[in-house]
């Protein structure tokens, strides 16, 4: 519900301000991603210097992701054209469902398909 | 009683500026950490995937589906967010992105006819009536199955490694940040000046 308030109350919802964004236009995207890891990064630092524990009472682990540079680079890349074609990216996606712009069912239905034949290639494609 | 209402929807739905909106995301990020998850929304779509009965032909798909139903209810309360903050929290200005007057300008260059101060959230070639042409079909349905197909491939989007990925400092997710960005360049100097003349 926060999530879904902050970005489209920002408007990072729309597809102009992806098409801005990628145009280098204006400092919004830019202010809302790069505030957004700087809070971040403080947070992760207190959750790893302090030991933070979950609700379940576990210490909180954030697991490091593999290293490799195909699989980030290639699929990045994939990700990004999709971003800027279709202005939106997969929580905005959601967002705009509910606001009534239903059609993006469709972006939502294609968004399987395509991670369905990920699924179906991965064993064939570099990672 | 009312009143006091009807002034804090009115503070809400102003546009929220950069600084509130970004820093919002990162504590969505650490409730979802605190309550013993992770921030990632693209998972859906495997998830989603698996629910249909993805599971049984592949063995990606073969995770528990009812063990991730928190994330499904995350992208639900998007959508409900979604509903509220357009029905109910519309700023004075009404439904419109107040993007800048140089992207105004780039995109009347390249065809779109859009007015400063009238610019929908949405173009209106994103419909059900614009699915029907090749403008709004390649938009819709082309930049989902990329956006899907990319998403898993690099294991996360924005919210899993520009956000999550990056506050953890991790190397892997700066890496496919600079492929979201290498793609996203592509399409908006050489793909869209063509599509969106269309």
């Amino acid at each position: 519900m926060l999530l879904g308030f902050a970005l489209y109350k920002s408007e990072a919802v729309s597809y102009f301000r992806i098409y801005e964004m990628f145009r280098f236009q204006s400092f919004h995207m830019y202010g809302i991603i790069g505030s957004a890891i700087a809070a971040g990064v403080i947070i992760v630092q207190i959750i790893k210097r302090r030991h933070l524990r979950n609700t379940a009472g576990e210490e909180i682990v954030i697991r490091d992701k593999a290293r490799s540079i195909p699989r980030y680079l290639i699929g990045g890349i994939i990700f990004g054209t999709g971003w800027a074609l279709a202005g939106a990216c997969p929580g905005p996606m959601f967002i705009l469902l509910g606001a009534g712009h239903t059609v993006f069912i469709v972006y939502l239905l294609a968004a399987m398909t395509g991670t369905y034949l990920y699924g179906k290639l991965r064993p064939r494609l570099p990672h | 009683m009312l009143e006091l209402f009807e002034q804090l929807r009115a503070f809400i739905a102003q546009p929220w500026p950069w600084w509130v909106a970004g820093p919002v995301i990162s504590v969505v990020m650490f409730l979802l950490l605190y309550f013993g998850h992770e921030f990632g929304i693209s998972e859906n779509f495997r998830i989603m995937c698996a629910a249909d009965g993805a599971d049984e032909l592949n063995d990606f798909f073969k995770i528990n589906w009812k063990d991730s139903q928190w994330n499904l209810l995350v992208a639900l309360g998007a959508v409900f967010a979604g509903y509220m903050a357009s029905h109910y929290f519309l700023g004075p200005d009404g439904d419109v992105a107040h993007i800048s007057d140089a992207t105004v300008a780039s995109l009347r260059e390249i065809g779109l006819p859009l007015e400063q101060g009238k610019v929908p959230v949405v173009p209106d070639f994103v419909s059900w009536s614009g699915l029907f042409t090749l403008k709004g079909f390649l938009t819709i349905a082309g930049g989902g199955f990329l956006v899907g197909f990319g998403a898993r491939y690099a294991g996360g989007c924005t919210s899993g490694h520009a956000i999550s990925g990056l506050s953890a400092l991790q190397l892997p997710s700066l890496i496919a940040v600079i492929g979201f960005f290498i793609g996203g360049l592509f399409v908006t100097y050489i793909v869209l000046p063509w599509l969106l003349a269309l």
